[in-house]
């Protein structure tokens, strides 16, 4: 008898620990951790995220020692080319095909957005890093993805609140006139009505559209103090070189950009943008831990990173992180305890994922710097002002995402 | 204040002046178009291309070579009417003899490589060109500021247009281009090296392409992408004035200009679309284009 | 009595032949594509399926009318924003219901694209195609329905006839692969039928069809709208299978790549569309995710220049020619 409990006692042992083992093992999928990442390699986005995103995922796996508990962490890279088309497709066969953990990138809204609902169906996780729209966390939300470095609504409202606060109190509103431009048009107003401000005109410009001369006239016409761009990408470029050709801030108006990234400015140069007010979500000389981590990025891409650069790095980073705490790359669990953590790094401060999947962080208020002040090529923005992570994001209480209880 | 439907007559002529200035690029464009539809009959795909390429040429001889604005001006249409020719020679020559569709479609393969390869070394962000100091600054006209820099382009682009609008009409090798158009084989057969003049012209209207772009560099970011969309407005131009007259092609280019000038005061919504919806009207009514022969 | 065969002409033998060969390829078309989702990934042979109906409805007014088109893009967007409107607004609608209307969306389209460009001939044909989906293309971007620049997510693909659910990959495969059945088919009747005997005609020569009494404009009129309403199937379907639908489609790239597709696999050979979908999007596919995916364009364009000089009857083209120097 003694002699079969034993046997048995100890089978028991062993099938619990192969048990274990094969739950285990489970837990990480293929014995990999698979990361994709979707952007814009070639077109219009290709300097906003592109292969400087892809370069920035490196370098957090990099960091990382290359594993996860000693699981190998494979990266996947494709060119979206911007086609809702492309990015879904890739994305289902990324899944289906490869078992890929998660989607980094994630840069065209409509990109973006056809991507997350392949990832929700699929039950999988994406980490949006590059687009712009609000509506990713708002009537988009899912649990399967999480939105990271920014979005339309600090980048407007912040922009709009503290140019009225410094007395810029009668705008003009350049608009382009598609969904978003109406959505972004709609919150500046807003904004600008509460603290105090007046939209005196405003005039919507087809999109795309490379003169803008006829719209600079219009707005010099009107007379308002600002003239706010509610566009993004190549139109604001546009725009704010015809502004300056047209002398629109010698002539007293002032310029405000609602959607401008560090590669716009660059892209510009000081001299059409000089003054230009913007909100960013992390700038690389704004102190030292960022500078660091700014001229290792620098070493190996030749020109600074944006703040989706960095965003990227910070989310694989916390990503990984996650995955070597809970054992598991299983997607739904990952998304989950990623929230649970704060996030405190040297791209984000005070950060934390929100149940509508929105990771509210510190912004910053920045104003483009003058030909004389500036010391370098790259030295672009003097930081204003913080605007803490819980103020700068649209609050939970407007939302119409499902997964937040109003 | 004088009114003009609704608008202050000071804003409406300022918008009068910066539909010509568009304008002026469209004429400059579709002249290039009709020129070289004329002798090779085939429509130059690569025409927005090569208006980019002049565009860069001009950015890139700046930056590499420090050579400025107005040498670039001559350099940048020489570079790529040379360019062009060799174009010609090489690619379009071998499919002369086919249907005028297959040299469509070539250009459009040489257009999809010129950008796909510049964006790879360039982006798409575009650069921006310094305006040239001597035309920096300008005018105060009452009604409007006028940037020197456009009046400029309005004052070049209209001589270029009325330059090549009197080499053709007037000049020996005009009436050579005037008379191979009708018939090349008998002018092969008076002793006229007609695969040299379809060198030369072709050569000649991608100049004319690069000439824009010049013109363009310090008003517009210099992208690999610039040329694309402006090529396809430029088409509807050409549906719009037909490609049978050169003086057809600068008044349509200019006209156009206008028209699209005015629907940004009136209805900016529709701005990219009035011209397309001009061509729409014109088919109804005149099939063969305002200055078209054909049917 | 005289036996058949002693009637038969040399002639009609050839004939008889070469009607046997062609149902002999329709049969390898038909099992290849039954077999085809147990080796290879159904959501690539949807994509592939769904360009090749396209290529193929492009190519019954390029190869068998004559025409160039510039601007079918226009007529494959339209029948997706169409189905995805009408299949994401009213959850009643089945899938087929959807793709019908986007296919008659895009007819009615046609009709009218093909009345303001159809008397325009060769280059000025292109050019007032491309103008005219340009013009779509704008629309689309302002109009509410199509969200605009972000497009149409998450459409249902719901139940064939309200019973089949296409949630499975299996399923739908199935389904497009009939869609591309019925739209081959179509197009294989047209071509070989008098109607499609005169728009070779007109190809061949215009003016001697005019002298022979034929409308002209009327046949290429219904030629056009019949591509144009296929190119809507193709979209339709196109939107069920991805359950999206972008600007990506109405843009003037896609009316280039479909002329590519064409030129590629042979212009006026029935299978030479669906050859040439199939490498295209298997190209597009490879090189997205390789070093060389920034070069897709650069890419692109160089077989459009070595299709039209060295290879301008595409792949199937080639390969007839041999067979009938080597057959003969």
């Amino acid at each position: 008898m003694t002699f079969n409990k034993k046997i048995l006692t100890r089978s028991i042992a062993v099938a619990a620990a192969a048990l274990l083992a094969s739950v285990a093992q489970a837990e990480m999928s293929d014995n990999e951790v698979r990361i994709g990442y979707l952007a814009d390699m070639s077109g219009t986005y290709r300097d906003l995220a592109g292969p400087g995103g892809l370069e920035a995922l490196k370098m957090a796996v990099e960091d990382f020692g290359g594993s996860v508990n000693g699981t190998p962490i494979e990266i996947f890279s494709a060119d979206d080319r911007n086609s809702a088309d492309v990015g879904a497709s890739t994305v289902r066969e990324w899944i289906d095909q490869r078992n890929v953990d998660m989607v980094a990138g994630l840069v065209a809204t409509s990109v973006a957005l056809a991507a997350l609902k392949v990832i929700e169906d699929k039950n999988s996780l994406g980490i949006v890093s590059a687009s712009a729209a609000s509506s990713i966390t708002n009537e988009h939300c899912a649990p399967t993805h999480v939105h990271w470095v920014y979005d339309t609504y600090p980048m407007a409202n912040g922009t709009a609140k503290a140019i009225v606060d410094q007395g810029g109190d009668s705008w003009f509103l350049l608009t382009a006139d598609y969904a978003f431009g109406h959505a972004l048009e709609e919150d500046v107003t807003e904004v600008v009505e509460e603290s105090g401000g007046t939209i005196v005109d405003s005039v919507r410009h087809p999109f795309p559209t490379s003169d803008f001369s006829s719209y600079i006239l219009q707005a010099q016409g009107s007379g308002a103090k600002i003239v706010g761009l509610a566009n993004a990408g190549a139109d604001t470029v546009n725009a704010i070189n015809t502004a300056s050709q047209f002398g629109l801030v010698e002539s007293g108006q002032q310029l405000a950009g609602l959607i401008v990234f560090l590669n716009d400015v660059y892209a510009m140069g000081l001299d059409a943008t000089q003054g230009l007010l913007l909100t960013t979500g992390w700038y690389w000389n704004m102190d030292d831990e960022s500078r660091a981590w700014a001229e290792r990025y620098y070493e190996r891409m030749g020109s600074m990173p944006g703040m989706v650069h960095a965003g990227i790095y910070s989310s694989t980073t916390h990503y990984l992180n996650t995955v070597a705490e809970l054992g598991s790359d299983d997607p739904v669990a990952v998304r989950a305890a990623m929230a649970e953590k704060p996030i405190n790094d040297f791209f984000a401060r005070n950060g934390r994922i929100r149940e509508d999947g929105r990771m509210v962080h510190d912004m910053y208020l920045a104003q483009v710097k003058s030909p004389e002040d500036s010391t370098h090529e790259w030295d672009l923005y003097e930081i204003l002002s913080t605007i803490p992570a819980e103020e700068a994001y649209r609050p939970l209480a407007e939302s119409q995402c499902k997964l937040v209880n109003n | 204040m004088t009114m003009i439907f609704g608008v202050p007559l000071a804003v409406f002529m300022g918008q009068l002046m910066l539909g010509l200035i568009n304008g002026a690029f469209y004429a400059l464009l579709s002249l290039g178009l009709a020129v070289i539809f004329g002798l090779l009959k085939i429509v130059n795909f690569a025409h927005g291309a090569m208006y980019m390429l002049g565009a860069f040429v001009t950015l890139l001889s700046m930056r590499y070579l420090g050579i400025n604005y107005w040498a670039a001006l001559i350099i940048a249409p020489l570079v790529v009417g040379l360019f062009g020719m060799l174009i010609e020679r090489v690619l379009l020559r071998r499919i002369a003899h086919l249907d005028h569709l297959y040299g469509l479609l070539l250009t459009f393969g040489l257009a999809l490589i010129f950008e796909g390869s510049l964006v790879n070394f360039f982006g798409v962000s575009g650069a921006r060109y310094p305006t040239p100091e001597a035309l920096q600054g300008g005018f105060q006209l009452g009604f409007m500021f006028l940037p020197v820099y456009r009046a400029w382009v309005l004052g070049a682009a209209l001589v270029v247009c009325l330059l090549t609008w009197y080499m053709i009409e007037r000049t020996r090798l005009g009436a050579y281009l005037r008379a191979g158009t009708e018939n090349p084989a008998l002018m092969q057969a008076f002793g006229v090296n007609v695969p040299l003049l379809i060198t030369l012209t072709y050569g000649f209207g991608v100049a004319l392409a690069a000439f824009a772009g010049v013109l363009a560099a310090p008003l517009y970011p210099v992208s690999p992408t610039m040329g694309s969309s402006l090529l396809i407005v430029v088409f509807a131009v050409v549906v719009i004035g037909g490609m049978g007259s050169i003086i057809g092609a600068v008044l349509t280019g200019l006209g156009m200009g206008l028209i699209e000038g005015l629907t940004k005061v009136y209805y900016p919504e529709a701005a990219n679309t009035v011209i397309f919806l001009v061509m729409i009207l014109v088919l109804l009514m005149r099939p063969a284009g305002l200055f078209g022969k054909e049917a | 009595m005289p036996t058949t065969t002693q009637t038969l002409t040399p002639t009609m033998k050839r004939q008889r032949r070469a009607d046997l060969r062609r149902n002999v390829r329709y049969l390898l078309l038909i099992v290849a594509g039954l077999v085809a989702p147990f080796v290879a990934y159904p959501v690539f042979l949807m994509k592939v399926l769904c360009f090749a109906l396209f290529a193929c409805a492009f190519n019954l007014l390029l190869g068998y009318a004559g025409l160039l088109s510039f601007g079918h893009a226009a007529f494959l967007a339209t029948g997706g924003y169409v189905t995805g409107y009408l299949l994401s607004s009213y959850p009643g609608i089945t899938p087929e219901l959807g793709i019908l209307a986007g296919t008659l969306a895009g007819l009615a389209l046609g009709g009218v694209f093909g009345i303001l460009s159809i008397r325009r001939q060769g280059i000025y044909f292109a050019m007032v195609t491309l103008a005219l989906a340009q013009l779509m293309f704008f629309v689309y971007i302002q109009a509410p329905f199509t969200g605009g620049e972000d497009g149409l997510h998450g459409v249902p693909r719901g139940e064939l006839f309200g019973l089949i659910s296409l949630n499975s990959n299996l399923s739908m495969y199935y389904f497009v692969f009939a869609v591309f059945l019925i739209g081959f088919a179509i197009i294989q009747r047209t071509v070989h039928s008098p109607f499609g005997q005169v728009l070779k005609a007109i190809r061949e020569n215009e003016p001697r069809a005019v002298s022979l009494g034929y409308n002209v404009d009327a046949y290429k009129l219904v030629a056009f709208i019949l591509s144009a309403g296929l190119a809507a199937l193709a979209g339709s379907t196109k939107t069920v299978v991805f359950q999206l639908a972008s600007l990506t489609d109405a843009h003037w790239h896609m009316s280039g790549e479909v002329i590519l597709m064409t030129l590629l696999g042979g212009v006026g050979t029935l299978f030479g569309p669906l050859v040439g979908a199939g490498l295209v999007v298997s190209l597009q596919q490879l090189l997205a995710q390789s070093p060389l995916g920034n070069w897709v364009s650069v890419i692109l364009g160089a077989i459009f220049v070595i299709c039209v000089l060295a290879f301008r009857s595409g792949i199937v083209g080639e390969i007839n020619k041999m067979v009938r120097k080597n057959f003969k």
